[in-house]
């Protein structure tokens, strides 16, 4: 009998932000431990919690993104526990009226589209990091009280590459609407998988395996794959019964998950709703401002690039990947640029400045209105493709502008007939066995005699226009 | 004394009376000796104070009365700290409470009893013990304490003192080491109704650190104080029936003020002790849960983090303060949670539409600050009326202005009465009790 794979995801994502979700302390990455607190992160007696608008509005949005159902009001609860990386021995969360209920994201896989559907999304705050060194643990309080977002999906994927799809389409989201830097490197994306089987057609859930911290999304597609193999056997050895509740954590160096603890009785965090941030009331004005703030996601935009633009579904992929990116392209494209000529150099020329030196679109010097210049003059045959390489080339490597380059160099067409016409006959007369050869059936040879001119003009001969006279003046030879 | 009286204050004098005063009274924490003048105005420059321990202070040390911050040095002043300092007003000690403000006895703080200066046989009151002691004794014409059942307004009964504490979010609450945070408020003890408006003008206001505070910056309490009013009180019937509080009405019905009796379902009355034990008791568990030891105070022993905050709290924490805290765990617990704690939030709320209700008709609420006379330390387990003794904290629950005032004299021992208005509603409130305090015309304890 066959069995399908049911797995869940939590996410925890740190918002972008100046400061702390409720102290004004710096929210950013240091090398330095505990130079980025405030009294309140130290949980110092009689310190207050004061919300950071701009995490709870980037909170809503998200919520807006992902479609959830939005609460009339924002409330915040204590989760009580101790632990030493929790100074205030609670974590201000959202239990009662997450900023976000019932939402989905709709995502594309193997030419299907998905939805995935999000149980909820909260607002919440980081806690310290522990570093535990032989006998002696340290505490960096940097990280105590960094605004996360936790994204909660039902259980209701049923294959790693599913998991890793809604991963890859959300971090895209987060970054397109600049709510997070969503980098797993930095740890700004850690992830709890939960996984179990069932026979194909059931309906009821089994016992669930929950990963916990996996902090990448390759390790994620393993851990899953290992975790539905290891239950698949188990199973099939007629041992489910060695399934159990428990949590395990990724290997790295094995590729396995191995268990922790087994859970026995789910923690009592004694929710209660946090008396000391009154609860506010969501405005419908609020909530438009912020509508109309998202940006247009990549998924849309990708249906644009291939619908309206006529581009190739791997084009598309190559210039979503990246907000920047995009953004660059989609300016182009507002300047009347050819679409599919701006996607040529943008994901090819450009491109490749971009993956050499892992830099970001805004590091080159070169902007749309400069790629205009340059393709303009393509486009009216005033210069070739291979110059307007060039000419990116330079303005990238040189940091000048189009107009100052093309004045130190001559790199305008030869298109005048007359001039032409000389070089080709030349070409021609050094040439004759090749035009017997070319009479005799060796079209290819066109070609050659092209590539005579250019090299003669250094590429500076207008292709169009010699390929003309370069026709009657073969037939006049015949 | 008088704010005004304590403008020419010699310093070095208030140091050797405090320390004398200490000596009698066990009042302090902390004297502060390290004080000097300033060349600042205004009403407040130069005018000595004292404040509970339960204030962060700056450098200065800050334990609410609790070994587990016994060593505890803050790094931050309390935002009405910050706003006295500025002032100019001189604070010269820290007061010793019950410990972490959990009782009303004044004899729990991990410096020992704070001793009634009228009577050592018997409790001062609490939890802002040394802070109602250091004002009834004439050392300062005021003091900050914190008030989440009744101890200011309490203590201040029993020390024939004035006690106030405003509507909730009037006054900062940022850097006061809390309590019950939904229950907590900041607030003073004066020996005047005058001077209760002159230092609540000078630190109320929203505070960017405090999100449960509002902006009162129209509501000027002092320059209506004097006004003539003829304001419509009740009275709750249940809770009427005390000699003393009897005389303080017809004393004042003869001068043409209303004081109507009400009833109110006994059943309420009877609900305020458990519901405020059950709401305050799951707010301070989670409140005090900073306090291990890890990252300040002192550490406990043990093999793991978890042994030593086990450790550091188990050795610690007096009985009193460990048993609210099983009491707040156990009502928070999720299958208790409903029955007990989200219960005793519904009846906080039906109490308080009560009683706001009745705001729409009358002007205030007077009642008895106590059933009599401050108890005897030999007789607290002695059984007393419940709904009676624990009638103040209407004012916490529903965020209430209320202010006691002394009344009389039983035996040589004050008794107080309290006066309660609708939230927001603070000058009025100051208003009418500056007018009782002049038909009660008080004359303090021989």
């Amino acid at each position: 009998m066959a069995y399908q794979a049911v797995i869940g995801l939590e996410l925890h994502c740190e918002l972008k932000s100046k400061s702390k979700v409720f102290s004004k302390a710096i929210n950013g990455y240091s090398e330095i431990p505990n130079n980025h607190i405030r009294p309140l992160d130290l949980a110092l007696p009689g310190t207050l919690p004061v919300l950071n608008f701009h995490s709870y509005k980037e909170a809503l949005k998200l919520a807006l993104v992902l479609k959830c159902e939005i609460p009339e009001y924002m409330v915040f609860d204590r989760k009580n526990y101790y632990y030493p990386d929790l100074p205030k021995g609670y974590q201000i969360t959202q239990q009662t009226a997450p900023v976000g209920i019932n939402g989905e994201l709709v995502i594309d896989l193997d030419g299907k589209e998905i939805a995935v559907r999000i149980h909820d999304i909260h607002l919440e705050e980081d806690t310290a990091s522990l570093d535990h060194i032989s006998n002696v643990t340290l505490i960096d309080y940097n990280r105590s009280g960094v605004p996360l977002i936790e994204v909660v999906t039902y259980p209701c994927m049923h294959s790693a590459d599913e998991a890793v799809a809604f991963l890859e389409n959300l971090r895209n989201i987060l970054k397109f609407t600049e709510i997070s830097d969503a980098d797993t490197k930095l740890g700004q994306m850690r992830c709890d998988v939960n996984v179990s089987l069932r026979y194909e057609g059931d309906y009821d859930l089994r016992t669930k395996v929950e990963i916990k911290n996996v902090n990448s999304f390759a390790n994620v597609k393993e851990a899953i794959n290992f975790e539905i193999n290891r239950q698949t056997k188990l199973l099939d050895e007629g041992r489910g019964n060695e399934i159990i509740q428990e949590t395990r954590r990724f290997d790295e160096e094995t590729g396995t998950t191995i268990s922790m603890r087994e859970k026995v009785e789910a923690v009592d965090y004694r929710y209660f709703v946090e008396p000391n941030i009154p609860k506010i009331k969501i405005k419908e004005e609020l909530l438009k401002e912020l509508k109309s703030e998202i940006p247009m996601l990549p998924r849309q935009r990708k249906k644009l690039y291939i619908d309206e633009y006529d581009l190739s579904e791997y084009d598309a992929n190559v210039l979503i990947k990246d907000k920047d990116l995009a953004d660059f392209y989609q300016e182009c494209v507002m300047l009347e640029i050819d679409p599919q000529l701006a996607s040529n150099y943008v994901t090819t020329t450009i491109l490749s400045y971009l993956n050499k030196d892992n830099l970001n679109i805004k590091d080159l010097y070169i902007t749309p209105e400069m790629l205009k210049v340059i393709l303009d003059k393509q486009v009216n045959n005033e210069i070739s493709s291979k110059q307007a390489r060039e000419l990116i080339d330079q303005v990238i490597n040189e940091k000048k502008d189009v107009e100052e380059i093309l004045k130190n160099k001559d790199v305008s067409q030869i298109s005048d007939e007359s001039e032409l016409l000389k070089i080709i006959t030349e070409v021609l007369d050094s040439n004759e066995s090749q035009i017997n050869d070319y009479h005799n059936g060796r079209t290819n040879l066109f070609d050659f005699f092209v590539g005579g001119v250019m090299k003669i003009t250094r590429g500076k001969a207008n292709p169009t226009i010699t390929k003309e006279i370069l026709t009657k003046e073969l037939e006049k030879r015949k | 004394m008088t704010i005004n009286e304590a403008k020419n204050i010699d310093l070095e004098e208030i140091i050797t009376k405090s320390n004398e005063y200490q000596k009698k009274y066990n009042l302090f924490v902390t004297i502060i000796s390290d004080i000097k003048k300033n060349n600042l105005n205004g009403p407040l420059a130069n005018v000595v104070y004292t404040t509970k321990d339960n204030f962060s202070t700056k450098d200065i040390l800050t334990t609410a009365s609790s070994n587990t911050l016994k060593n505890y040095i803050p790094i931050y002043d309390a935002t009405v700290i910050s706003k006295l300092n500025s002032l100019g007003a001189i604070n010269i000690g820290k007061t010793a409470m019950d410990e972490l403000g959990m009782g009303g006895t004044g004899l729990t703080a991990h410096t020992g009893p704070v001793i009634n200066p009228f009577d050592e046989t018997r409790i001062p009151g609490g939890s802002s013990s040394g802070s109602a002691v250091s004002v009834a004794t004439n050392l300062v014409p005021f003091s900050l304490g914190s008030d989440t059942g009744d101890s200011i307004r309490k203590p201040a009964a029993y020390l024939g003192v004035v006690g106030y504490k405003p509507t909730y979010g009037l006054i900062s609450r940022y850097g006061l080491i809390p309590l019950a945070s939904s229950l907590d408020h900041v607030g003073v003890f004066t020996t005047n109704v005058y001077d209760v408006a002159l230092v609540v003008d000078n630190i109320k206001g929203l505070d960017e650190n405090d999100m449960t505070t509002f902006d009162s910056s129209k509501m000027d309490l002092l320059s209506n104080l004097k006004d003539k009013v003829n304001p419509k009180l009740f009275y709750i019937e249940e809770l009427g029936d005390v000699p003393y509080f009897q005389e303080v009405i017809k004393k004042l019905e003869s001068t043409g003020i209303k004081v109507e009796p009400v009833s109110i379902d006994i059943n309420i009355l009877n609900a305020l002790k458990p519901t405020y034990d059950c709401i305050s008791s799951a707010e301070t568990t989670s409140n005090n849960s900073n306090l291990t030891g890890i990252l300040f105070g002192g550490m406990g022993e043990g093999e793991s983090t978890e042994e030593m905050m086990i450790d550091y709290r188990t050795k610690n924490l007096n009985s009193e303060v460990k048993r609210r805290f099983v009491i707040g765990s156990f009502v928070l617990q999720k299958e208790n949670q409903e029955k007990y704690f989200l219960n005793a939030c519904r009846v906080r709320r039906l109490i308080v539409e009560n009683i706001s209700d009745l705001f729409n008709t009358y002007d205030g609420l007077i009642m008895p600050a106590s059933g009599g006379v401050v108890p005897k330390i030999k007789e607290l387990d002695s059984e007393v009326n419940e709904a009676l003794e624990n009638n103040l904290l209407i004012g916490n629950f529903g965020g209430f202005p209320s202010i006691t005032i002394p009344a009389a004299n039983i035996d040589n021992l004050p008794v107080g009465i309290n006066l309660t208005c609708q939230i927001k509603e603070d000058a009025k409130l100051l208003n009418i009790a500056y007018n009782l305090e002049e038909i009660i015309n008080y004359k303090g304890v021989k």
